[in-house]
């Protein structure tokens, strides 16, 4: 046992104790710390702006405002309904357009792509290069095709395309990046029983990227809902209740734009609950798609 | 010069048959000169070291490796006297007559139950997909685990268990030929000695190759064994795989021709 005992005594000699004011250690301390405020930082102006929000808000969160339109300027009252109704218009319109195209286009991206793999990275660039162009510039480009003099005008479809637009790049970069991650072994699983590359793609390979793309699309969602420049141009704004795609349509982001710069306290206040309206909307979309990726398959 | 056809004209019918095959990854040549009648009803083990290309060559014979766009075959593969790669050929048809088992195991991402029934559903099954079902679970013996857990997702199972699910899944297809590469790795010894087992039911109606890596799986379940060899090539920079020797099981581990072969199913092997 000699030996046995002699390896304890050896091992004893190094004591295993924490020492606290080791250089290791005070690093550690300093690194947390700094880590914590910064923290603590970036979480400020967050809890601030919603905070701001919510205590400004919250004073004309009743039901009329959910049900009545706009009063006239400088009278009291009223509410915002057809701006929250026009908000999910739009926003649905867009999502109908750059869904489709933007899964479609990743499935092609991602899948099919292949053998030229030059094409695919020209239109991996372009996509980057759209998802950095100023959502201000993609309203001006929906203005001068569909909106100017001499075209259909200011409609709410128009505003739903300059969503589109903005929203196109995120759904594409995410489903892309959604169906990489599905593991090649069940694509080759499912030719291996006889499937064809199409059959693959829409009955393996997309179901099992589906929450990733949901996640996707609803940040693009919660984007889209919250931009105000391209609307200006194209959905412009209206008092009335929504009246058809091809009419201009109120939208809570241009409400909060239009109002908060009036000099009436009931305007301000519309648009303070409006912004509220808004947040809760983007936060609500948010939450989707936290649950949705939670769901993942991979 | 490797003997392709061992059975010495007692042979049935030759299933696959591959002539002068070289497999190219790139420029990479991973496989040279193989040639092999894979013959119907019997079960033909791959054998050999690491990265001689049994995977490889294994691929070739339903187009898998039309996946892996370095890939290029210069030979001729056959299908019933077919050539394989013949460019009226559809790819997905040939699948659904060879169908293949993977190394690691693979589920969809669905329910036990729909992981079964894809295939069917997709060749347009028009049957009884429940009674399917449950037969294929049955001859993979995995009916028993999963039989109260049918809409539960595949991944719900453990490593062997999803191996049976994909065992499963490729019978359930009914083709005519079942690769199989390193089917039973992940697999404890009882579930092995049951998918040996089943191998053996399926033979009768079916054409077998399963690459192993377990010489005492090999002797168990295959009438004929391809012991495959790599051989460094002088300025290619790497190994190539060839096919050593192809004969009856018991031969091969008996009395091999090559010492390779010897050394190699005995253990003794660098
Ligand atoms: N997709 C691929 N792209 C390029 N080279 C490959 C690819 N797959 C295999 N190879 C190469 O081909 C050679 C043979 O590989 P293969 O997988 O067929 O070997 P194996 O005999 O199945 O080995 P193991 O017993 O380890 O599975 C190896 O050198 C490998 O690096
Ligand atoms: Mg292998």
């Amino acid at each position: 046992m000699t030996t046995v005992s002699g390896a304890a005594d050896a091992f004893d000699a190094k004591s295993l104790k924490a020492n606290k004011s080791s250089s290791r250690n005070l690093f550690n301390i300093i690194m947390t710390t700094l880590a914590g405020l910064c923290i603590a930082l970036a979480l400020v102006p967050l809890v601030l702006v919603l905070f701001y929000v919510f205590v400004n808000g919250a004073n004309r969160l009743d039901l009329d405002l959910f049900t009545q339109l706009p009063p006239p300027p400088g009278s009291a009252g009223g509410g915002i309904s057809n701006a929250i109704s026009g908000t999910i218009i739009v926003v649905a319109i867009s999502t109908l357009i750059s869904v489709p195209i933007g899964v479609l286009c990743a499935i092609w991206l991602a899948e099919f792509g292949g053998d030229d793999t030059s094409i695919d990275e020209y239109v991996r660039f372009g996509v980057n290069m759209l998802a950095g162009v100023p959502s201000i510039i993609a309203g001006v480009f929906i203005y001068g095709i569909m909106v100017r003099p001499g075209r259909p005008g200011y409609s709410a479809l128009a505003g739903g395309v300059a969503l589109a637009v903005l929203m196109l790049p995120t759904i594409i970069r995410t489903t892309d990046e959604a169906l990489k991650i599905v593991p090649q072994d069940i694509r080759w699983a499912s030719l291996g029983v006889g499937a064809s590359k199409y059959q693959t793609v829409l009955k393996v390979v997309l179901p099992a990227a589906i929450p990733s793309i949901l996640t996707g699309v609803t940040l693009a969602i919660a984007r889209a809902a919250g931009e105000t420049a391209p609307l200006i141009f194209t959905a412009l704004f209206s008092p009335f209740r929504f009246s058809g795609i091809d009419n201009p349509i109120a939208t809570l982001a241009v409400l909060v734009y239009n109002f908060a710069i009036l000099p009436f306290k009931p305007q301000q206040e519309l648009a303070w609950a409006a912004s509220l309206i808004l947040v809760l909307l983007v936060l609500i979309t948010s939450i989707i798609a936290r649950i949705a990726t939670r769901q993942k398959t991979y | 010069m490797v003997d392709t056809m061992p059975m010495n004209g007692t042979m049935t019918d030759v299933v696959l048959r591959a002539k002068d095959c070289d497999i190219y990854y790139g420029a990479y040549k991973a496989v040279r000169d193989v040639s092999i009648d894979i013959p119907k009803n019997k079960i033909t083990a791959f054998i050999g070291p690491s990265g001689c290309g049994k995977s490889t060559v294994l691929r070739c014979f339903n187009r898998l490796n039309d996946l892996i766009e370095s890939f290029r075959l210069k030979g001729q593969m056959t299908y019933h006297g077919q050539d394989l790669y013949a460019s009226d050929v559809d790819p997905v048809e040939v699948r659904r007559r060879i169908g293949m088992l993977f190394q690691k195991p693979n589920p969809f991402p669905k329910t036990i139950y729909d992981n079964i029934a894809y295939g069917p559903r997709i060749k347009g099954f028009k049957g009884d997909l429940d009674e399917l079902v449950e037969t294929s679970l049955r001859r993979a013996v995995l009916w028993d685990e999963v039989k109260d857990k049918l809409q539960e997702s595949g991944f719900s199972l453990s490593g062997g268990q999803q191996q049976r699910l994909c065992i499963a899944r490729t019978i359930a297809v009914e083709p005519e030929v079942v690769l199989m590469d390193e089917p039973c790795a992940a697999l404890d010894p009882i579930s092995t000695l049951k998918i040996e087992e089943l191998m053996k039911e399926l033979v009768q109606n079916y054409t077998i190759i399963i690459v192993t890596h377990n010489m005492q799986q090999a002797t168990r379940v295959a009438d004929y064994t391809a012991f495959y060899n790599a051989q460094v090539v002088e300025g290619a920079g790497g190994k190539v795989g060839y096919l050593a020797e192809f004969n009856h099981t018991e031969t091969i581990f008996s009395d091999p021709e090559q010492e390779s072969t010897r050394d190699y199913v005995t253990g003794r092997f660098g």
